[in-house]
Formats: C-alpha cells, sequence, structure tokens
C-alpha cells in the first residue's frame, strides 16, 4: 500500500510535468512570449503537486500507528485493557501476533477481534492516505494550472523550490550530527551522575569492572580516562610518525619528479593499502609485526610485550600512508605551473622550489591530510584491539601493552548489556571526550592553516 | 648549490662543426644598423621539437648587449618557444628537444658542462601571467638573493630588495607594507614586483614573455617605460603580441613566422620598410 503510494506520487510529478509542458508549449504556439521555458512550466507543475503528497505522508507516519494500536485497544473488553506501558505493549505484541496469524497457540477470543480491528484499522488509515494523497495533488494541480501563463514566472518558482531541496538535505547532515552528539552527550550526563566526572577525566586507574554481587573482587570499578587518552595519543604518534614522512615524501616524489606513467601506474597501487579492511592490517599486526618487534626486542636485550603499542602504531601508520600521500599529492599537483616556472627561471634548483614555494604554498592541503590521518588513527579500534591488547596501563613506552579510547568502547560494548550501569554507560562518556579530542585537533589544525597560509589565487 | 641537473636532448649535432666561423658570419644585411652594442646572445641554427612536431626551424640570431630586442609574430610561431630557449626553462618540459647552438657571452649555454640553474641566475624572465610567489612582497624579492646566497647580512639583503624594488619602480607604493602578501597587489604592481624579483638576482639578460598581456593600458605603459629604463644596464628580449609595444620599446625587432625566423633588424626598419613580403602583411594587420 505503501509502495503503492511512492508510485502514485511518481505517477502524478510524470502526468503534472506533462500537462504543465504542454500547456507551456501551447502558450508558445499560440505566438506568445513566455517568460519561462514551457519545461519549467511543467517542473513547476511537479513540484507543486508531489510536495502536498510528500508532507501528507510525513503526517500520516508518526500519526498512523498510534491511530492503529489505539483502534487495537479499543476493540478489548474493558476488563481485558492494560493499565500500564509494559503491559500495553505485551498486548499488543500479542494483537499483532495474532493479526498475522503468527500467534503460536490458541488465542483468546477478545485478542483475535482485537487483531481484526487492528486490521482494520490499519487498511483504513493506509486508504486515508492515499486518498488525502490524491485530492492533495488534485487541489495543488487545480490552484496551479491556471497559473500557467505567459507572464508566469515559473522557472524563479522552481528554482526557488530546488534551493529548499538543497537546504533540507545539507540540513539532514547537520541535524544527523546533532542528534548524535546530544544522544551520546545524554548518556555521559547519566555516567556522570554516577560517576564524578574529575575522576573520569584525570582518573590515572582504568578498571571497567563492576561486580555482580558485592563481596566479588574489584567490586567498585574505576573508570580513570587517562590511559586510555594516554595509549591513544601514544599510538596516533607512532602512526604519524610513519605516515607522515613516508607518505608527504612518495607524495612529492609522485606529483614532482616521477614520470606520468610511473605515478599513473603507483599511485593507484598505494590506494590499494586504503582499501585493506582494518581487520587484515588487524591479524598483520598480531601476528606478523608483534613477534617481529619482540624477537628483535630481546636480541637488543629489551622487554617487549608480546602486544606492543609500537606493533599497532607501525602498523596504523602504514594503513593511513594512502590517505596522507594520496590527498598531499592532489594538492601539489594543484599548486600552478606558474608559481614553479618563476623559481625556476629565478635559478632555484627542483629541491629549492619545492622547499620554498611549492610545499609553503601546499600547506594548507597538507595539514588538511594530515589532520584527516590523525582522525583515522584515532578512530581506528580493529588494529588496536588485536596488536595493542586490553590492558589499561599508563606508560609512554612504546614497548609495552597499552589501550585506546575506541578499544574500551568496544569492549565496553560487546556482549550483553545493562543499560543502567556506570560500565556500560562509560562508554559514551568515552565516546564523548574522544569526539572532543579530534574536535580539538581539527580547531587547532584550521588555526595553523590560517596563520601560516601562503595563498595563491 | 645543488648541480645533478640532468643535463637535458641537446643535440650537438652538425652545427658544432662550424661554430666559429658561424659566429663572426653577419646575420643579415640589417644587422649592421646596430653594431653600437656588441652582441650578447647569439643563436645558430637552433631547432626545437615537441615530440614529434617541430616548433622552431633553424633560427639565428644575434641580439646585441644593453638594448630591447622584441619578437613579434602571430600566435604560435614560436617566439616564445625560442625565448624559453635562452634560459632553457625548455628543459623543464620533458617533451621538448632543443637542437642548434646558443651563446652568451660565447658561452655555449647547452653545453653539457654548464648547469641551467646557473644559467637562470645570469638569465632573468617575466612571464605573461604575473606570478608572485604566495609570499610576502619582501620574501618574493628576497628568494633570489637567499637561494643563491648572495648576501651574507639581514642588511646587505635589505638593500638588494629595496634597490631592485626601485628599479622597479615599485618602492614607493610598497615600502610601508613589504610585510604584506605579494599576490594582494594589483596586476601591474604584481608584474612589477616579478621583474624586481627577477634583477634581485643580479642577472645580465632578461626575457620578457608577454609581460603586459594581462595588465590594463596604465599598467602597461608603466612597465613599458621601466623596460625603456632597465635596458640601459640590462639586455632584454621581450616577445609582444602588440606591435605598437614593440614599435614603443625596442631598438630591434624580429618577426617568427610559422617557426622561422623571417626577418630581423632595427626596430624602424622593420616597421617602415620590411623587406619580406610576410612582415609587411603582418606588420599592416593582414593576418595574426
Amino acid at each position: 500500500m505503501i509502495a503503492l503510494y511512492f508510485v502514485l506520487m511518481a505517477i502524478v510529478a510524470v502526468a503534472a510535468f506533462t500537462v504543465g509542458a504542454a500547456r507551456g508549449r501551447r502558450l508558445q504556439a499560440a505566438g506568445l512570449r513566455l517568460h519561462s521555458l514551457p519545461a519549467y512550466h511543467g517542473l513547476f507543475l511537479a513540484a507543486l503537486c508531489t510536495v502536498p503528497m510528500m508532507v501528507a505522508i510525513a503526517a500520516w507516519a508518526p500519526l498512523a500507528p498510534r491511530y492503529v494500536e489505539s483502534s487495537a485497544i479499543a476493540a478489548l473488553p474493558e476488563a481485558a485493557r492494560p493499565t500500564t506501558g509494559l503491559e500495553r505493549d505485551a498486548r499488543l505484541r500479542e494483537i499483532v501476533l495474532s493479526a498475522e496469524g503468527r500467534l503460536t497457540g490458541p488465542a483468546a477470543a477478545n485478542v483475535e477481534a482485537a487483531g481484526r480491528a487492528y486490521l482494520s484499522a490499519q487498511t483504513t488509515s493506509k486508504t486515508v492516505l492515499i486518498i488525502a494523497g490524491i485530492l492533495a495533488a488534485l487541489a495543488a494541480f487545480s490552484w496551479g494550472l491556471p497559473r500557467v501563463s505567459a507572464d508566469f514566472r515559473a522557472r524563479n518558482r522552481f528554482e526557488t523550490f530546488t534551493l529548499v531541496v538543497l537546504i533540507a538535505c545539507s540540513a539532514v547532515a547537520v541535524l544527523t550530527t546533532l542528534g548524535i552528539v546530544s544522544s551520546v552527550l545524554f548518556e555521559t550526563l547519566r555516567f556522570f551522575q554516577r560517576y564524578p566526572w574529575w575522576d573520569f577525566l584525570f582518573g590515572l586507574q582504568w578498571s571497567p569492572q563492576t561486580a555482580i554481587r558485592a563481596d566479588q573482587v574489584g567490586a567498585s570499578g574505576s573508570f580513570g580516562a587517562v590511559p586510555l587518552f594516554v595509549g591513544t595519543s601514544l599510538i596516533m604518534v607512532i602512526a604519524m610518525l610513519v605516515a607522515g614522512p613516508i607518505g608527504l615524501f612518495s607524495a612529492i616524489y609522485m606529483s614532482e619528479y616521477a614520470t606520468p606513467r610511473f605515478r599513473s601506474l603507483a599511485k593507484p597501487l598505494l590506494e590499494v593499502l586504503a582499501g585493506i579492511p582494518t581487520v587484515v592490517f588487524g591479524f598483520f599486526a598480531a601476528l606478523t609485526v608483534a613477534p617481529f618487534i619482540r624477537r628483535a626486542g630481546e636480541a637488543l636485550g629489551l622487554s617487549v610485550a608480546s602486544e606492543s603499542a609500537l606493533a599497532a602504531g607501525l602498523v596504523m601508520g602504514v594503513m593511513i600512508i594512502p590517505f596522507v600521500s594520496s590527498l598531499s599529492d592532489d594538492v601539489i599537483n594543484a599548486v600552478p605551473q606558474s608559481l614553479r616556472d618563476g623559481s625556476y627561471a629565478m635559478g632555484s634548483t627542483k629541491a629549492e622550489t619545492i622547499k620554498r614555494v611549492i610545499l609553503p604554498a601546499a600547506l594548507p592541503g597538507i595539514v588538511s591530510a594530515f589532520m584527516l590521518a590523525i582522525s583515522r588513527a584515532v578512530g581506528e579500534t580493529m588494529i588496536v584491539v588485536m596488536a595493542a591488547g586490553l590492558a589499561g596501563n599508563l606508560t609512554f613506552n612504546p614497548l609495552e601493552a597499552v589501550t585506546t579510547v575506541t578499544v574500551q568502547i568496544k569492549t565496553l560494548l560487546t556482549g550483553d548489556q545493562e543499560f543502567d550501569s556506570a560500565k556500560t554507560l562509560s562508554a559514551f562518556a568515552l565516546g564523548f571526550v574522544l569526539f572532543f579530542f579530534t574536535l580539538t585537533l581539527n580547531v587547532i589544525a584550521l588555526r595553523i592553516v590560517r596563520k601560516y597560509r601562503e595563498q595563491y589565487d | 648549490m645543488v648541480t645533478d641537473h640532468p643535463e637535458t636532448f641537446h643535440n650537438q649535432g652538425p652545427t658544432t662543426v662550424n661554430r666559429m666561423a658561424d659566429l663572426t658570419m653577419p646575420l643579415t644585411p640589417a644587422a649592421g644598423l646596430f653594431t653600437a652594442n656588441e652582441a650578447k646572445v647569439t643563436a645558430r641554427d637552433v631547432t626545437v621539437h615537441y615530440g614529434e612536431k617541430q616548433a622552431l626551424f633553424g633560427v639565428s640570431i644575434d641580439i646585441p648587449e644593453r638594448s630591447v630586442t622584441a619578437f613579434i609574430g602571430p600566435s604560435g610561431c614560436g617566439k616564445s618557444t625560442f625565448l624559453r630557449c635562452i634560459n632553457r626553462m625548455n628543459d623543464t618540459i620533458p617533451i621538448c628537444r632543443v637542437a642548434g647552438e646558443i651563446r652568451i657571452d660565447g658561452a655555449d649555454i647547452y653545453d653539457r658542462r654548464l648547469d641551467p640553474v646557473l644559467l637562470r641566475a645570469r638569465v632573468g624572465m617575466v612571464f605573461q601571467k604575473p606570478n608572485p610567489f604566495p609570499k610576502s612582497i619582501y620574501e618574493n624579492v628576497a628568494y633570489g638573493p637567499r637561494i643563491h646566497g648572495t648576501t651574507t647580512s639581514r642588511q646587505e639583503l635589505d638593500e638588494v630588495v629595496e634597490t631592485s624594488l626601485r628599479k622597479a619602480g615599485l618602492w614607493d607604493e610598497v615600502k610601508d607594507r613589504l610585510d604584506q602578501p605579494g599576490t594582494g597587489l594589483s596586476g601591474g604592481q604584481q608584474q612589477r614586483l616579478c621583474i624586481a624579483r627577477a634583477i634581485a638576482v643580479g642577472p645580465e639578460v632578461i626575457l620578457m614573455d608577454e609581460p603586459c598581456s594581462a595588465l590594463d593600458p596604465i599598467a602597461t605603459a608603466r612597465i613599458e617605460e621601466l623596460i625603456f629604463e632597465l635596458a640601459r644596464n640590462f639586455t632584454i628580449v621581450i616577445v609582444t603580441h602588440s606591435m605598437q609595444q614593440a614599435a614603443r620599446v625596442s631598438q630591434q625587432t624580429a618577426f617568427f613566422h610559422l617557426g622561422h625566423l623571417v626577418e630581423y633588424g632595427a626596430t624602424e626598419q622593420i616597421f617602415t620598410a620590411p623587406s619580406d613580403t610576410r612582415t609587411q602583411d603582418y606588420i599592416t594587420g593582414r593576418f595574426g
């Protein structure tokens, strides 16, 4: 039924367009000079007729279930009506199952009756929707059609409509962000009701195990997030030490020195790195790199944990090389050739030109490439789960096991959850602080770019 | 200074055999008209290929010192290509091949042992579109002295910057805002900044590739005055599509057509009594 509604909407749109455009053409044929081309009259009518239909279904979507449910409950005898919300939900589930014939075991007579009422209410609501939609479209059409005249500014109207659609689309993105942030924010506030925020932000001990019985070991969880952020930063720094120079230098080679032939081969190959699933990088880190580092460390007389920040950081660095190199390569290529010519013409070498002219001009783009890579490193989970361990050690030693914010969020929220314990809620607090962390990094990067930017046009 | 520039596609073919004889040969009957100055740049039988396509056919020319030489001709006639041979800017184009011989002060600039980087410090260039670096006005002019290490102290550098800006006639306009970006200047000022930048390196020859084509008439007039001034100290070669400009600023004019140097002589003579009918057709506006 609902699919039918959308088909109907498409038909209405096409029909309105055809009629509008035809009418416009007829006016043109009659020798009138139209303000807008006939197609715009068609588009205007199509938009005019489909918008009320969309409004109708948007209004119907939240109202219909309420109507259907209440008419199903109303069909129950007075005595059987639920009193609490929980009871109402249970009864409704029973009614829906009975209506769909999926109820196991015999249904009570009154439930069966309510099921029938439920189905008929559903049919009624959908019929009402379709009739209302058609009526709305017809009303809009009969209002709009007489307007199609030589002087009517259909193009301007339709362009306004397009503008509104564009704004609506960008609003969806913005509102989604706001929604996610606020949902995390409220859970975070709930967490801080159970656990003091200063202990969370500045506590040095992370052990989120909370006991089921009061006499268990580790009965009180401790949620000091500092070790997690230190671990995250440590791995991020190691990853950027790998990806930063390698990515940037390969970008310089690709854009300034490599022959076009080599570049066209090597660049896609490098980008394949970005397409490898992180879980593959993860077992590469855990099964190849970590043992190798451990053996190498032992040979040098160092004690290396079998899961180390170094292993995770190195592999993560390799993973984000394409982000740095590909984006930097693009921005370096975007530096105008005239600047290179200007520099060469004054007798500077290629290296001097790159160092003093090209890189400064490409700096904003390079910084944003780095920021993207850092965000990626901070948000990365799989490699760290597999290669860096779960122990919340507060350490700056890259040879020890550390854990990161994302890994802990993943650990806290996998498996069976109770959504009213501090342990589960702490994941939201971690997520919120992490979000804040990357936001701060982005703001700092923007500031740096604005200060040192060299604009070339 | 890094000297690992790959020696590019210069073909030291048959032209090298008769080098000395070529140098002493008078070029055109008109050559005698401007013997006041010695030849600074001499080219013999220069040909240029872009891939398969030949862009220049055996160009030979003597460009006298401390004067303005204009290259004119319709679009695609090879005048800019030849200009870019004089400071080996064509080296930066991978598919470009230069053959023949170009000498500055008698030294072959396509010699294997010659570093194009050093050559370009002696032969400056100003481009069609002003291309100041996205740095401050001061840094734009100081760029050359910095990379060549020609100044030892900040004070000395300041002096070079000031002198260059003065010679380019820009000093009075920018002296209070040397720290502001060069890209913020007007088009004409940007072009004068580029000239100041080229002067700061201390070149002997300045090549200008249609330096006024992106400028309005007033800015153009200022640049032309400047070119006239600069000719007292520098050898200037200017490519222009404006015949009036060539007539106004240059002492010698060379007319290029379809990759050939058709006619070369004193500007006055080229514009009043051209010997080739193609030159005549061009300057009277019959084509181009």
